[in-house]
């Protein structure tokens, strides 16, 4: 029997089974044995009971996005049989006690072979993923060493769920004669590739960027930057601060880079707003800071588990008055890093505000993407050590650029007088009209190098065709899942938002028959984007407003729909 | 020595305001203190109070209203080598500000907080602040103020602050004294600083009726307890070192990320590779 090319796995049960770390097993051993992997969750916001899944979709070929229908379910309790019975195209595992009444699940002896390793009932969730494996005739020494990977903390729980993950396969084995399923594929990893989620990579890009103070307050979806900084911090000497509230972490942030530090917080929405006044401070006192903004579904408290692009009129427009600033929409992982590392560049090179903006799906989701080489951050218009005139040092000396050099305070000869009233170039308050103008004018100067980046390396166009899909962000997986056999449909992706790379979209729109903006809000944003900036009204806008992202079956079947006529 | 932490820019308080006497006190204990102005990092908030950044010739940051603590607390991590002090008002370290004050005190981070405090909100000309006296009339509490006062220094206390004292802008030389030993504790320190509006609000001459020096009152600094009965005193205003105390200082927590320090780093390329290998 030929193996399988694609494979995907819903993992169910409730908070509390280790739903999403079964899922993160399965996600990294179905990449040890060659595939391609994705993988996508969602819960509710409790920490035990309620009902939560990850699917784990794996392919021969890169995987964006996974559909609503999986090979395999893994049922930890009667609900996800409940929730998940049609998505099954293969089978349904759930021990024993779960199975009992329900039509064509298999009955698993999963609580058995914990009993028979000794562990405790929570290990369960090892043991079924142990005979799924088995009954797809997976390799158990690949399981076996991403458990203790997954497990790495402590090793003697490694050690235990390692074993109960292989009694679960051998028992998924024996069932797997009577079933007769394709078995995966066993190979070796696609090199150079790592399989992670959007939040990691964010951070690592900042680290790779020579972050040094992290200070945010914990906001789902956005919290799991904070621990991974937390955990890294001495091996990159990073200063990681978890402060009272995000009033506090945006000008913690503000303080550290006025002192020469690069600094970044992250959060929500809520979070967001809270930090709005300082992200006017920073754009006034020029401050270099980064805010990555993890969008969930509002307003308000909202939807605080699900995923949501609302977020981004708002991150456009938040502050009162006008300042540049730069908006960065990163759609995978690799993307998501080379957000976080150009961030803090871009941040020191302009010495504005810089906002990455992901969202749930993008931040808690994995996929397999390139390892990211090794990076060279630059350092910017710093002055350190000693100023050497020849005029006083002047912390906001008009430049034709408009950066002027920025002294880190304790640098002899030159005092740092950073000022969020409006200010003349030596910092001090003003309310001279010719002054007011030179100086806004002067920060508004930077607009011309940024638009120029932003048209150089904001766009990316996948595809030839008459019909163009416009989306932004994480949606650009969904998109480019559903048009993978369209023919006559090219996908158009924004990964910056602000400056809006107008003149670069217009030309990839050029001689489009439609144009087609796909994103996750109910008032197409981007599609107002486009509207203001090219002058164009799109053809059609799918919207989707519910928390969930877009399955690439909606979006085909709507795009399909502009291709006749 | 003090001149040449002088900007030489003329202030614009009115006359007789209170800000006068601190901004003469603090020149003077940086002086006192031998810093240079490159070494010292003053943040401001909104209010009156937040010209001193415009009339003290050091590094200074000028933000938003009620930031001054965590702004504070970003440079001093970032650079421990900075001297580092806030200067707030009543209004921007005690409304909208507060949540902050208790926090930088727990954290014990090595600080000094002035607050410039004159029970009202004068650059807003003349509202009730979190210390105003309750009944006290203002333009905003035209039927008396129907607040009870806060207690700033009971509160600093009880946070955990390491230095609280009490200073008056009406005697400069105490003051300074103050600023000297706030500056060279080692942690969080806190001086409320009874500061008269000249406008709204002048009391000059009730706050030397009713003030006394706690040094020449035989008062024990390092004892809590006598710390907070001072801090509750309703009729006579002592003036002074509250309480002082040793205890290790926040950036103790980050010497992995001080050599160098944040602010000090030139960036470089990061090895990633020992990361790169959990993702796999």
């Amino acid at each position: 029997m030929e193996s399988k090319e694609e494979f995907s796995v819903l993992v169910g049960g409730p908070a509390g089974a280790g739903v999403f770390r079964s899922g993160l097993v399965a996600a990294k051993t179905l990449y040890r044995h060659g595939y391609y992997v994705h993988g996508d969750n969602e819960y509710p916001s409790i920490i035990r009971g309620g009902h939560q899944w990850m699917i784990v979709t794996a392919s021969l070929r890169p995987v964006y996005a996974h559909g609503d229908e999986v090979d395999a379910v893994l049922a930890l309790d009667k609900e996800t049989v409940r929730r998940h019975r049609d998505r099954a195209l293969e089978v349904i595992v759930a021990d024993e006690s779960v199975a009992r009444g329900e039509e064509g699940v298999v009955a698993a002896p999963l609580m058995k072979a914990v009993r028979e390793e000794g562990a405790p009932s929570v290990a369960v969730n090892m043991a079924g993923l142990g005979f799924i494996f088995g009954l797809y005739r997976g390799d158990v020494e690949k399981l076996k060493s991403v458990v203790r990977d997954v497990f790495a903390k402590k090793r003697s729980v490694a050690e235990l769920n390692a074993r109960v993950a292989e009694r679960g396969y051998r028992y998924g084995l024996e069932a797997s004669e009577k079933l007769g399923l394709a078995p995966l594929h066993i190979g070796a990893p696609v090199p150079g590739k790592v399989v992670i989620d959007g939040n990691s990579a964010v951070a690592l890009g900042a680290v790779a960027a020579g972050l040094s103070f992290y200070a945010a307050y914990p906001m789902t979806p956005a919290s799991p930057i904070l621990h991974l900084l937390a955990e890294l911090q001495k091996d990159y000497g990073i200063v990681v601060v978890q402060p009272e509230s995000e009033l506090a972490a945006i000008n913690m942030v503000t303080g550290a880079a006025y002192a020469g530090a690069r600094a970044m917080t992250a959060t929500s929405g809520g979070g967001f707003s809270l930090m709005v006044e300082a992200l006017g401070q920073a754009a006034m006192t020029e401050t270099p800071v980064v805010i990555v903004e993890a969008m969930r579904a509002g307003p308000s408290t909202g939807l605080p588990t699900y995923t949501s692009q609302a977020d981004l009129r708002f991150v456009l427009h938040a502050s009162q008055g006008e300042f540049p600033r730069i908006v960065l929409a990163p759609g995978d992982p690799y993307e998501a890093f080379m957000a976080g590392f150009d961030a803090l560049n871009l941040a020191w090179r302009y010495q504005v505000p810089v906002i990455v903006l992901t969202d749930k799906y993008l931040a808690e989701g994995y996929w397999t993407v390139d390892e990211p080489p090794m990076l060279e951050p630059e350092e910017g218009k710093v002055v350190r050590g000693v100023y050497e005139g020849p005029e006083p040092y002047l912390r906001y000396r008009i430049t034709p650029d408009g950066v002027s050099p920025m002294a880190i305070p304790g640098t002899k000869g030159a005092l740092v007088n950073a000022n969020s009233s409006e200010h003349g170039e030596d910092g001090y308050a003003t309310t001279d009209a010719e002054t007011v103008r030179a100086m806004q004018d002067k920060r508004f100067r930077k607009l011309e190098a940024m638009s120029r980046e932003a048209n150089e390396r904001g766009v990316k166009t996948y595809g030839e065709g008459s019909i163009a899909v416009v989306t932004w962000g994480s949606t650009k997986n969904p998109v480019l899942e559903a048009v993978r056999d369209m023919h006559d449909v090219k996908v158009v992706h924004l990964t910056w938002l602000s400056p809006f790379p107008s003149e670069r979209l217009a030309s990839e729109l050029e001689g489009a028959r439609r144009i087609l903006v796909v994103e996750a809000n109910k008032t197409g944003q981007l599609a107002g984007l486009i509207r203001e900036h090219l002058l164009v009204s799109p053809d059609g806008f799918l919207g989707k407003y519910d928390g969930r992202p877009f399955t690439p079956q909606e979006v085909e079947e709507w795009i399909t729909g502009f291709q006749e006529g | 020595m003090a001149e040449k932490f002088d900007t030489g820019r003329k202030p614009v308080w009115c006359p007789g305001c209170g800000n006068f006497g601190i901004l003469v006190a603090l020149r003077r204990a940086l002086a006192t203190l031998g810093l240079e102005p490159e070494e010292v990092a003053l943040v401001t908030g909104i209010g009156c109070h937040g010209r001193m950044s415009s009339y003290v010739r050091v590094n200074t940051f000028h933000t938003i209203h009620g930031r001054v603590l965590p702004l504070a607390t970003g440079i001093k991590l970032a650079n421990p080598r900075l001297t580092v002090i806030g200067h707030s008002g009543d209004g921007d370290a005690y409304a909208i500000g507060l949540g902050h004050l208790p926090h930088a005190a727990r954290r014990n981070i090595d600080i000094t907080l002035i607050v410039h405090d004159n029970m009202v909100f004068g650059l807003t000309t003349g509202q009730a602040t979190p210390t105003t006296p309750k009944g006290h009339v203002t333009r905003s509490t035209p039927y008396g103020n129907p607040d009870e006062p806060l207690n700033p220094l009971f509160l600093a206390l009880a946070s955990g602050a390491t230095f609280v004292a009490r200073g008056f802008s009406g005697d400069i030389p105490h003051l300074e004294d103050l600023i000297v030993r706030a500056v060279r504790h080692k942690g969080f320190s806190f001086i409320d600083v009874i500061q008269p509006c000249a406008t709204f609000y002048n009391i000059y001459g009730e706050v030397r009726r009713r003030i006394y020096k706690l040094e020449e009152a035989g008062h024990d600094p390092s004892s809590l307890e006598e710390a907070i009965r001072r801090s509750m005193e309703k009729e006579r205003i002592p003036i002074g070192v509250f309480f002082e105390t040793d205890k290790p200082v926040y950036r103790e927590n980050f010497l992995h990320a001080m050599n160098p320090p944040p602010g000090e780093r030139v960036p470089r390329p990061v090895d990633l590779s020992p990361v790169w290998r959990r993702f796999r």
